[in-house]
Formats: C-alpha cells, sequence, structure tokens
C-alpha cells in the first residue's frame, strides 16, 4: 500500500506518523470507512450476542436464565444496536467507501467533518455499550416510548444512557448527511450527470434527503426527553397535574422512525441493484423507474408514521388513511422488486457469492414485503401489533433484506477495498447458513405471533403452544450466528493468504473496478469521463475488450490531498464530553454542569483550529 | 446438466423447509391464546379481512417467488459464455407491473377500509337484547383493573363478561401506557394515562381465555396477564350476585358499616397514591345492595387459621389491597383488588395457579416469582402464609 | 455548529475546484444544513404550537409577554439581513470599507437581539415563568431558546469574520466565506420571522 509522503512544508510533523496516529488521524474516505465497518461490525455481533442471548431466555417456557432487568436491557440493547451500530454504519462504511469512487471523485466535499462524524459514531456506540458494565444498559426499548422513559418510571441513569447515546448518534448521522448530500450532487466526475449515476448513488443520495429531514424530529424529541429527565419539564408526561401528553412523543419518534426504516433498507436496495448487473452481465433493469420508485418510497414515507400507532385508537379516518397511504408504498417497492427479477431475467448469470445473497435478499423481502402489507390492513395489524408476528415481519426486511444486501455489498466489494479474494466456497457456505437458519429462526414468529404471543416478554407461560416454535426459532439463531462465524473465519484465513485480488474481478460496469485493488489514496490518477451509465462497460466496449489491462499503480504527483488532522477526534471527544456531562448534571443546578461547557469548549475549538488549518497537501507516491 | 446442477443447488434448501413444515405441523394446540380462531364479532372481522389479504399475498409470493426461481434456473450462465441481449427496460412492463400490484393492493383496501369503520363504533345493543355492558379496564404496573360502573363492582386480574352481549371497554392506565388484548375476541387498544381510549367485543363462546398486556410497560411486561371469563348469562347473574355479597365487606376485611349516605361510601380519605386515575370520576358509587346473605365475615369464622389469617390481612395486606369488590379502595390502591380471590383462576396477574402451595409461595417469595413487583411485606412464617392463605381461601 | 465546520473544510483547493453545479461545496452543504433546520425548528414550533394553552399555572402569554420589546428585536434582526447584504456587496466588490461598516452593522444588531432575549428571560424568571412553571413555559423557552443560541452562534460566526475583514482577510474571492455565513444568518431571521407571529402575536388572541 502507498504510504503519504507530503510536502516539506508539512513533512516534519508527519513523517514518523504510527499505524495508529496515521488511522485515528485519517481524512481519507476509505480508511474512514473502513473504520465505520470494523466499529459496526463488532457492535454487529454484540447485538448478535444479544440476541442469542435472548433466544436461550426464551427456549424453554417460565425460564430463569437472565433476570426480567437484564431481558429489557437486552431487547432493547439489541434493538438501539442493529439499527443505529450495525446497520446504519455499515452501510456508512459503503457511502464512505465507494460514493466516491462510484462517481469518479478523489474525496468527499468535506473530509474532516467525515472523519468527526466516523468519531461520533464510533464514541456515541461506546457510550451506550459502556453502560452495560455499571449494569445500567437502556431498558425502556428502542423506541423509548413515554411515560415509561420519564425520570419517574426509569429513575436510573439506564434512559440516561440511550437518549444521550441517540443524540450522540444522531450529530454523527446529521454531519455525514450533509457531507454526503453536497458530495453526490457536486462532486460528480465529467459528463457524470444525474440519470447516469450508480443506482448505489441514488440510493445514498435518498437517503440522505431522509436523514437531513427526519433526524431533526428525532433531535427534538430527545432534547425534550432530556429537558424532562434532567430539568424536571413534562413534555411528555403528566405527573403532578401537568398536560404533558405521552402521544407527543408517539408522533415525534415516528415521524422519524418510519423514515429511519427506508434509511435502513434503501442502501441495501442500490447495492443490490449494483450486483445483479453484474452478475446477470445485463444492464439494471428499468433505470430511470427504479430511482423515480425509489423517491416516491421515501416520500411516502414520510406519510405513513402513525401506522405504527393503530392501537392507540386514532379513529376510523386517521386509521383509514394511513392504512392507505402504507398501501401505497407497496406499489413503488413491487416495481423495485419486478425490475431485479427483469434484471435478472434474460441475463447470463455467474453464480458467485454476492449474487446468491443479492438473490436471496430479493426473495426475504418479497416475504417482509407481503407480511408488510397485513400490517397496512389496520383492523389485522390490531391483532399483530406489538406480537411476534411483527417481530417476523421486520426482521424479515432488515435482516433479509438490510443484512443480506450488506453481506452481498461485503463480498461484492471485499476485494476492491483490501486486495484480496474471499473464498467462494465458504462464502457458499456461509449464505446457506444464513439462509436456511435466518429462516428457522423468524419464519416460525409469524406462527407464534398469530397464535397470541407477544413482543417484549421476557418469559411465556407453558400451555399456549408458543414451546416448540421458539425452540425452533432458537435452533435457527445459532445455525445463523455459525454463519458469521465461518464468515469471519473466512475473513481471516484470507487476510495474509487469500488470491490477490485483479482491478476488475467480475466483470463491474461501475468506475471503482478500473483502479486498482485496493485504491490509492488519490483513487484516480487523472478524472474519468463518463458518457452513459455503467460507465465501465461503456468504456470497455469502446476498447473492444471484456477486461480492460490491469491499472498499475502512479505516483500522486501533484494531486491535491486533504491533510490528516487530530481536529476531527477531538471535536467528537468534545460532544461526548458535553453529553457525560448532561448525565452527571445534576450537582450543579442551571444550565449545564462544567463537565458539558468543557465539553462544548473542547468542541468548538476544535472546530476553530481545523477551520484555519491548511486544507491539503500535494501527495507523492512512495513504495 | 444445467438443470440438474440446479435442482441439485436448491435440493437442500427443499428438505429443509420440508422438515420445518413437518416439525411445525408437529406442533399441536391448544392455542388458548391464539387469533386465528376467532370467537366474537370484532375479531371475526378482522379474521375475515385478514384471511383475505393472506390468500392474496399468498398467491403474490407464489407469483414473484416462483419469477425470481425461474429466472435463476433459466439463465444460468457460465464464465464463457457470450454477452446477453443488452436489454435497458421497458416502459410498458413498467406501466403493467405499476397497475397490477395497485389493483391487487385496490382488492385489499376495499374491505380493509370497511372494516375500520365497522369496527371503530362501539355496538349500541346486544344480541342478547340488553344495552352493552360498560367495564373499565385499568392498567397498573403490573396487572388489571376492572370496574363495572353500573354493577357497583371491582376486581383485578380476572375479567368476567357475559355471553352474546356487547362490551363496552373503556382504558385507562393508573402510570404507563399498556395495551388491552382479548385476542379470541377484539384487537389491541392501548391505555393512556392521560385519555380514555376504548374498545369493545361481543363474545359467542363462554370459556376462559389467557391474555397478556401488549405494550411493552417496564420490569414485569412480561408477567401482566389475566384471564377473560365468558359466562353464560345464568352464571354471570352468580358472578354478580356473589360480588354485591362484598357490599358487607369493607375494604380491610371486616365487617362493613355503612356510611350514612351512600355515595360517600368510597371516595372520602381515600386518595390513592396513584394520582392519575381519579377515583371519584370514574366509579359510580355502587348500588347499595342489602347484604341479604352475609358472606363468611372474619369474625364469625370457626376456624382459628382463618381468623389469624385475617389478622394478619388486616396488618399486612389491607393498606394496598382492597378484599371487596364493592369498596375497591384501600388506603393505598397500589395493589390489586382481591375480591373473591379464594375462587379465582389465576393468582399474580395471570401467571400461576391458583393452588395453596403456589399462593403459599407467592405469599412468601413474590420477589423471586416476579421480580420488582411493587408488594412490601415482611417476610411470613410457613404458619403465618398458611393463616392466610386459609383466609383467602375463604374469600368467594 | 456544522455551519461553522463547513466554513473552510472543502476537499480542494478552491482553485482547482471543479463542481457539477455551479455552486460550491461549501455553499450547497449550507443549504443542505439549513433544509434539516427546517425540521428541526418545525417539530419546536409545533411543540410549541400544541401546549401553548397548557399554563393553569403560572402566567400565560397574555400576562407575559412584552410585545413592544420583542417587536424592536424584531426589527433589529429584519434590519441585520439587509446590513449583512450591504456587507456582502463590499465584500464582493472588494470595498472594505464598505464590508466593515456593514459587517459590524449586522453583529451589533446579532448582539443586540441577544441581550433582547437574555433581559426577555430574566425579565420572565422574576414574573415567576420559570423554564417548568407550565407547559407554555417550557416548550416557550426551549423554541426560543434554541433560536437565540443559533442567533448566538451566527453573531460569534459573524464576528470572527469581522476579524477577519478588519486583518484584510476577506478579499473579493474569498467573499464566499461571509455569503455563506450571511445564507445562515438570513435563515434565523426567517425562523424569528414565523416564531414572532406564532409565538407572540398569535397567543395574545387566545
Amino acid at each position: 500500500m502507498a504510504t503519504t509522503v507530503l510536502e516539506p512544508a508539512h513533512a516534519v510533523a508527519t513523517h514518523k506518523r504510527s499505524v495508529l496516529v496515521e488511522w485515528l488521524t485519517t481524512v481519507d474516505h476509505k480508511k474512514v470507512g473502513i473504520l465505520y465497518g470494523a466499529s459496526a461490525f463488532i457492535f454487529f455481533l454484540m447485538g448478535g450476542i444479544e440476541a442469542l442471548i435472548i433466544r436461550l431466555q426464551l427456549v424453554r417456557p417460565d425460564n430463569h436464565l437472565v433476570t426480567p432487568e437484564f431481558y429489557n436491557q437486552l431487547f432493547t440493547m439489541h434493538g438501539t444496536t442493529m439499527i443505529f451500530l450495525a446497520v446504519m454504519p455499515i452501510s456508512a462504511m459503503f457511502f464512505n467507501y465507494f460514493v466516491p469512487l462510484l462517481i469518479g471523485a478523489r474525496d468527499v466535499a468535506f473530509p474532516r467533518l467525515n472523519a468527526m462524524s466516523l468519531w461520533v459514531f464510533i464514541l456515541g456506540g461506546l457510550f451506550l455499550n459502556f453502560s452495560f458494565l455499571l449494569n445500567a444498559a437502556p431498558n425502556g426499548g428502542w423506541f423509548g416510548y413515554a411515560p415509561l422513559s420519564a425520570r419517574q418510571f426509569a429513575p436510573q441513569m439506564n434512559m440516561d444512557f440511550w437518549m444521550l447515546g441517540l443524540q450522540t448518534l444522531g450529530i454523527a448521522s446529521l454531519a455525514a448527511g450533509v457531507n454526503f448530500f453536497t458530495t453526490i450532487l457536486n462532486m460528480r466526475t465529467h459528463g457524470m450527470t444525474l440519470m447516469r449515476m450508480p443506482m448505489f448513488v441514488w440510493a445514498v443520495l435518498v437517503t440522505q434527503v431522509l436523514v437531513l429531514l427526519s433526524f431533526p424530529v428525532i433531535t427534538v424529541a430527545l432534547i425534550m426527553l432530556t429537558a424532562d429527565r434532567t430539568f424536571g419539564s413534562h413534555f411528555f408526561n403528566m405527573t403532578s397535574g401537568a398536560a404533558g401528553d405521552p402521544m407527543l412523543w408517539q408522533h415525534l419518534f415516528w415521524v422519524f422512525g418510519h423514515p429511519e426504516v427506508y434509511i435502513l433498507i434503501l442502501p441495501a436496495f442500490g447495492i443490490v441493484s449494483e450486483i445483479l448487473p453484474v452478475f446477470a452481465r445485463k444492464p439494471l433493469f428499468g433505470y430511470s423507474a427504479m430511482v423515480f420508485s425509489m423517491a416516491l418510497i421515501a416520500f411516502l414515507g414520510f406519510g405513513v408514521w402513525s401506522h405504527h400507532m393503530f392501537a392507540t385508537g386514532m379513529g376510523p379516518i386517521a386509521d383509514s388513511f394511513f392504512s392507505l397511504a402504507t398501501m401505497l408504498i407497496a406499489i413503488p417497492t413491487g416495481v423495485k422488486i419486478f425490475n431485479w427479477i427483469g434484471t435478472l431475467w434474460g441475463g447470463s448469470i455467474q453464480f458467485k457469492t454476492p449474487l446468491y445473497f443479492a438473490v436471496g435478499f430479493i426473495a426475504m423481502f418479497i416475504m417482509g414485503g407481503l407480511s408488510g402489507v397485513m400490517h397496512a390492513v389496520a383492523p389485522a395489524d390490531l391483532q399483530q401489533t406489538d406480537t411476534y408476528f411483527v417481530v417476523a415481519h421486520f426482521h424479515y426486511v432488515l435482516f433479509g433484506g438490510s443484512i443480506f444486501a450488506l453481506t452481498a455489498g461485503a463480498y461484492y466489494w471485499w476485494p476492491k477495498m483490501f486486495g484480496r479474494m474471499l473464498n467462494e466456497t465458504l462464502g457458499k457456505v456461509h449464505f446457506w447458513l444464513m439462509l436456511i437458519g435466518f429462516n428457522v429462526t423468524f419464519f416460525p414468529m409469524h406462527f407464534v405471533g398469530l397464535l397470541g404471543m407477544p413482543r417484549r416478554v421476557y418469559t411465556y407461560p407453558a400451555g399456549l403452544g408458543f414451546e416448540q416454535y421458539n425452540q425452533l426459532s432458537t435452533i435457527g439463531a445459532f445455525v445463523l450466528a455459525l454463519g458469521f462465524l465461518v464468515f469471519i473465519y473466512n475473513v481471516l484465513s484470507t487476510w495474509r493468504n487469500g488470491a490477490q485480488a485483479p482491478a476488475d474481478p467480475w466483470g463491474g460496469a461501475t468506475l471503482e473496478w478500473s483502479i486498482p485493488s485496493p485504491p490509492q489514496e488519490w483513487n484516480f490518477p487523472t478524472e474519468p469521463v463518463v458518457t452513459d451509465k455503467d460507465a465501465l462497460w461503456v468504456m470497455k466496449r469502446a476498447a473492444g475488450v471484456r477486461e480492460l489491462p490491469e491499472p498499475q499503480p502512479v505516483s500522486g504527483k501533484g494531486i491535491h490531498m486533504p491533510s490528516p488532522s487530530w481536529w476531527p477526534l477531538v471535536a467528537a471527544c468534545g460532544i461526548l464530553i458535553f453529553m457525560i456531562g448532561i448525565m452527571v448534571k445534576r450537582p450543579w443546578a442551571f444550565p449545564f454542569g462544567p463537565i458539558s461547557m468543557l465539553g462544548f469548549a473542547i468542541t468548538a475549538f476544535a472546530v476553530l483550529k481545523w477551520s484555519y488549518q491548511p486544507v491539503d497537501h500535494a501527495a507523492t507516491s512512495h513504495h | 446438466m444445467r438443470r440438474s446442477r440446479a435442482l441439485g443447488w436448491l435440493l437442500p434448501f427443499g428438505l429443509l423447509c420440508g422438515l420445518t413444515l413437518v416439525f411445525l405441523a408437529g406442533c399441536s394446540g391448544p392455542y388458548p391464546q391464539s387469533t386465528l380462531s376467532p370467537k366474537g364479532d370484532f375479531a371475526t372481522m378482522v379474521d375475515a379481512v385478514f384471511m383475505k389479504t393472506v390468500w392474496l399475498a399468498g398467491i403474490v409470493f407464489l407469483l414473484v417467488e416462483g419469477a425470481l426461481l425461474l429466472a435463476i434456473i433459466k439463465f444460468r450462465g457460465k464464465p464463457n459464455d457470450p454477452e446477453p441481449k443488452q436489454i435497458h427496460g421497458s416502459t410498458v412492463v413498467e406501466i403493467i407491473w405499476t397497475i397490477v400490484p395497485a389493483v391487487v393492493l385496490a382488492i385489499v383496501a376495499v374491505p380493509t377500509v370497511r372494516a375500520i369503520f365497522a369496527t371503530a363504533e362501539v355496538p349500541t345493543t346486544s344480541p342478547d337484547g340488553q344495552p352493552p355492558l360498560k367495564v373499565e379496564v385499568i392498567g397498573h404496573q403490573w396487572y388489571w383493573e376492572f370496574r363495572y360502573p353500573d354493577l357497583g363492582i371491582t376486581t383485578a386480574n380476572e375479567l368476567h363478561v357475559p355471553l352474546n352481549r356487547a362490551i363496552d371497554f373503556r382504558l385507562k392506565s393508573a402510570d404507563v401506557i399498556h395495551s388491552f388484548w382479548v385476542p379470541q375476541f377484539a384487537g389491541k387498544r392501548d391505555l393512556f394515562p392521560n385519555r380514555e381510549t376504548r374498545i369493545w367485543m361481543i363474545a359467542r363462546e363462554t370459556g376462559s381465555f389467557p391474555s397478556s398486556c401488549t405494550e411493552y410497560c417496564g420490569l414485569e411486561h412480561g408477567r401482566m396477564d389475566f384471564y377473560l371469563m365468558v359466562d353464560s348469562a345464568k352464571s354471570f347473574d352468580a358472578w354478580v350476585q356473589l360480588r354485591h355479597s362484598d357490599s358487607a365487606v369493607a375494604a380491610n376485611g371486616t365487617p362493613f358499616v355503612p356510611p350514612a349516605t351512600t355515595t360517600s361510601a368510597i371516595t372520602p380519605g381515600t386518595t390513592p397514591v396513584v394520582a392519575a386515575v381519579a377515583p371519584g370520576k370514574n366509579v359510580k358509587a355502587p348500588t347499595p345492595v342489602v347484604a341479604t346473605t352475609v358472606a363468611a365475615v372474619p369474625a364469625a369464622s370457626g376456624d382459628p387459621r382463618v381468623d389469624a389469617g385475617a389478622k394478619l390481612f388486616q396488618a399486612n395486606c389491607a393498606t394496598c389491597h382492597s378484599i371487596s369488590s364493592a369498596h375497591p379502595q384501600s388506603p393505598t390502591n397500589i395493589g390489586p383488588n382481591l375480591a373473591g380471590i379464594g375462587t379465582r383462576k389465576m393468582i399474580a396477574a395471570g401467571w400461576y395457579p391458583n393452588n395453596n402451595a403456589d399462593l403459599q409461595n407467592w405469599l412468601q417469595h413474590y420477589n423471586d416469582v416476579k421480580p420488582g413487583v411493587f408488594m412490601a411485606v415482611r417476610s411470613l412464617s410457613d404458619a403465618e402464609a398458611q393463616a392466610l392463605v386459609a383466609y383467602l381461601r375463604t374469600r368467594r | 455548529m456544522t455551519a461553522a465546520v463547513l466554513d473552510h473544510d472543502a476537499a480542494h483547493a478552491p482553485e482547482e475546484h471543479h463542481t457539477s453545479f455551479p455552486v460550491d461545496n461549501r455553499k450547497m452543504a449550507i443549504w443542505t444544513f439549513i433544509g434539516s433546520e427546517c425540521m428541526f425548528f418545525a417539530s419546536l414550533i409545533s411543540t410549541f404550537v400544541i401546549y401553548r394553552d397548557s399554563h393553569a399555572k403560572g402566567p400565560g402569554p397574555k400576562e407575559i409577554f412584552e410585545v413592544p420589546l420583542v417587536t424592536a428585536g424584531t426589527a433589529v434582526l429584519l434590519f441585520s439581513s439587509f446590513f449583512v447584504v450591504m456587507a456582502l456587496n463590499g465584500a464582493q466588490q472588494g470595498d472594505r470599507k464598505k464590508l466593515i461598516t456593514w459587517l459590524s452593522l449586522t453583529v451589533l444588531c446579532g448582539c443586540f437581539f441577544v441581550g433582547m432575549q437574555v433581559y426577555e428571560f430574566t425579565h420572565f424568571y422574576h414574573e415567576g415563568m420559570r423554564y417548568t412553571t407550565n407547559l407554555f413555559a417550557t416548550s416557550f423557552f426551549t423554541l426560543t431558546g434554541f433560536h437565540g443560541t443559533h442567533v448566538a452562534i451566527g453573531t460569534l460566526w459573524l464576528g470572527t469574520l469581522l476579524k477577519d475583514a478588519i486583518k484584510g482577510r476577506i478579499p473579493p474571492k474569498k467573499a464566499l466565506n461571509l455569503e455563506i455565513a450571511a445564507l445562515y444568518w438570513h435563515f434565523v431571521d426567517v425562523v424569528w420571522i414565523i416564531i414572532f407571529p406564532v409565538v407572540y402575536l398569535m397567543s395574545l388572541g387566545r
């Protein structure tokens, strides 16, 4: 790998950077992406372990493996972790690493802001999980319904960790949202018009719009919850005669929460839309329909939040509106599924591991979509909501959907990121274990839910007919875990000795396959020129070859790249200190404790310092 | 050759699905909490539209998954195959597969909206000709309180309703949000501390049906269950009579001396600790029933164990628990009403069967049985616990 | 905060900027950020509207609001939007004197507005309207407090630019630095133009 040597002006300070310092100060979107992926994968494993403990507790009725308190912490943290610390940041890994490569750019629009997002995310995730060490992990559900989350009913600091942790993660998401929205709209290479962008880039763009418009709502809700819990206000509860309304929390939460669902799934749509054409050797079917359907899903996604609240009794008119709006979303979603099948149809399908996972994604997502339509039927939802039927449904869309697609993306882009090929056989073993384990875990949950088993119960009595379904789910969960062990083994065994990855192992259609694996710091020696969709296929066709000659590493002389900086990490630490200050605020009265003041000062100072730091340096290559 | 490889590839998955189905077929009932065997009007309406959706979804599932499967079998390629025809899409096809799902959804949408409106309004009459029976459901962490304002009855964790009668539930919470659900009879409805919500049911089959809280409500959400007892008209009347016999018993189990005016019977001096429920607002004063049959008043019992138990109850339990349906307000109103506890099906919010051993275990080790429960009693000796059990058994 | 972060953090040196749209990255980012902030204030304003009648305990809007003072603050904030346009004009023309004059006035306006709000909050506090007195007070302080924080950040931001301008570090080709801050400043003004009638004027008629 090429190391960075700086222009003489900066060379003194940076010449002896150790590997650790290099990673801590990096502003390279590829390194930031890898750090996102690595930390998110660790959080994903933690969320998985939480799930396995949950499954063990439920393996038989009236089980006493864990206490109810710990169980409640487990399911709260499992949900929070998988959403905010696994699926979102693993998607962010792909945004970071591949958006610039796919649009032919050398970096994101604001590299240091990008690094700050990363560190804020990592620190926020550590902060959330640190609560386990104090035996005070969040225990109010990932949705934190008031008034159960109020100080009156949750006097310990469990929910403080939750609200401040989520607030921290929200800052990371919003900063990244601004960054990627700007990057995609403004950093495209020559000829890369919007309607020539790879579908994954479209997915990221639409996702960022969702982030930018939905996260401020949860930010406000969490600010109000913080005020309630810390400063004694009554936004969401009605103790001591106040007129706070817990419904306000539900509305604010789901105005954020439903778009959040699409924030989790749209990147998956994008990844699958990249993989299918490459392995079917045929362009994506209905490109513009795919773009418009995605935009429509995002738009409608803001108008359906109350379908999470049918059981609150909103009245028949509201119920009908949200039922029908939710059903409408099924139309653009259906269009996407048909277009994926249309992409495969008539192709020459190459059965490599990424394709397995991509096809698995379509098959599982169809099932999740169909049970989703069942929820849209408001009266039926009154029976299904808060039962295991819902658990089955959203695992089919978030695991069968998002995780399958993210795994597909991992196998697809691994060679580009690390320069090694993963083992195909192990990859297929992983796929079968995951597909089987997934279905054995979650398919029975449909039944046990319809048979009346509620969600979020730490145990259930014998004699209601739930036993065998739960046993099956537990077995499936361990098969699933085995699948991921195979994946880890695959990574470890090929890390040093795996086959060297060529620049273009799959016959790719997009620009990232035109440069060496892994790419050099500056990505593209010269800015590529794009004349149509599937830019690399166009180039190959123009050259009349099936594979372009292997690109050689070049000297980056004269290419300006952003300089590494400590300030993003420092700014992120300041934000965390600010949040901790709110938590330990109580000894000091108004309005924030000195610790928060310190945190704010650190962040402000760091931001000022980076504002006046020189932006970039010219890079040269050295081997 | 190509086909057979594809089949070999699908074999393990098919085999596993088959095995799963066999295993699932082995899961046999009874499923007393199932939504799939509706026994009341509301649930039957819901089931009808749900089953319609299931059938449609099943057809769509087969068609779409079938198309996907066909595509990956039929268009399996080899690395050296020539490049397939490069098709970018087709507007006609896009229009078709936009319209087809829209039509399918319209088929679902119409009965959905119809069912939404049909289930929204509480019926004004019952199949048995009586006016709907009003039942107030109050969710507490972690038990259920049921009040019959027109009958002057309060009870907990065991809900009695008559067959063929429309039940008009008025739901409210004393603390956090809970959700009320009787799966065979109606959908869920959340209970809020600051507003009243409503749902209704008409039972078409007698029996006892378990149910659970279905909104996460804190530590013991998993054990906030209750039983719904659908009684025939005759046995419901008998139950009402039995509950009215409590009017001779004060909340703490001593014989009740009626105050001068009946309306003040339950309101004064009993401001509940849990402030969100204003008892005066929700509960009509009980109809003053002249106790024709004075049920076992502790002092009148001949069994010394029962008498000892009654004293223990008064000293240790009566602050939080009322033992009378007609005089439901214990001083703090924290614990569930225990009227008729001696003959209830379950104890500990629908969790343990109501036998002497379990009841004694609950009294002595409630915090192990249900950690975090808000009970706070000094530890009882075996003899004390047995005396309490003996006393509680007399409460029918 | 994000806005300030964006100020100097761009991938390429300005002279070799290639952007797909004829808009600088930082300008596009500030617009994006403003779009996101709209949802932030929309949520806060909605909450205030829901709770503005919840003042059974403690003073309500009619008893407490000092409309003349706030009107003055509103006017000052509105004028400051005009001043910053003039300052930007000066920066683009390379007219340093014009830039410094108008930018100083803008910063002064910002300071006045923040001062007005500090006075108002103190006054309310002494009148018995504290943060937790009732939900009207809580949602009022939360909404206007966050707006005030935005004004304060904007004032500080413009202040640092004023310092740069005095030191001659805002030549015409760096006028964009000021333009971005000005965009943010206009947004903060626009939010106040919604808050002023919704919070003060409409609450009086109730």
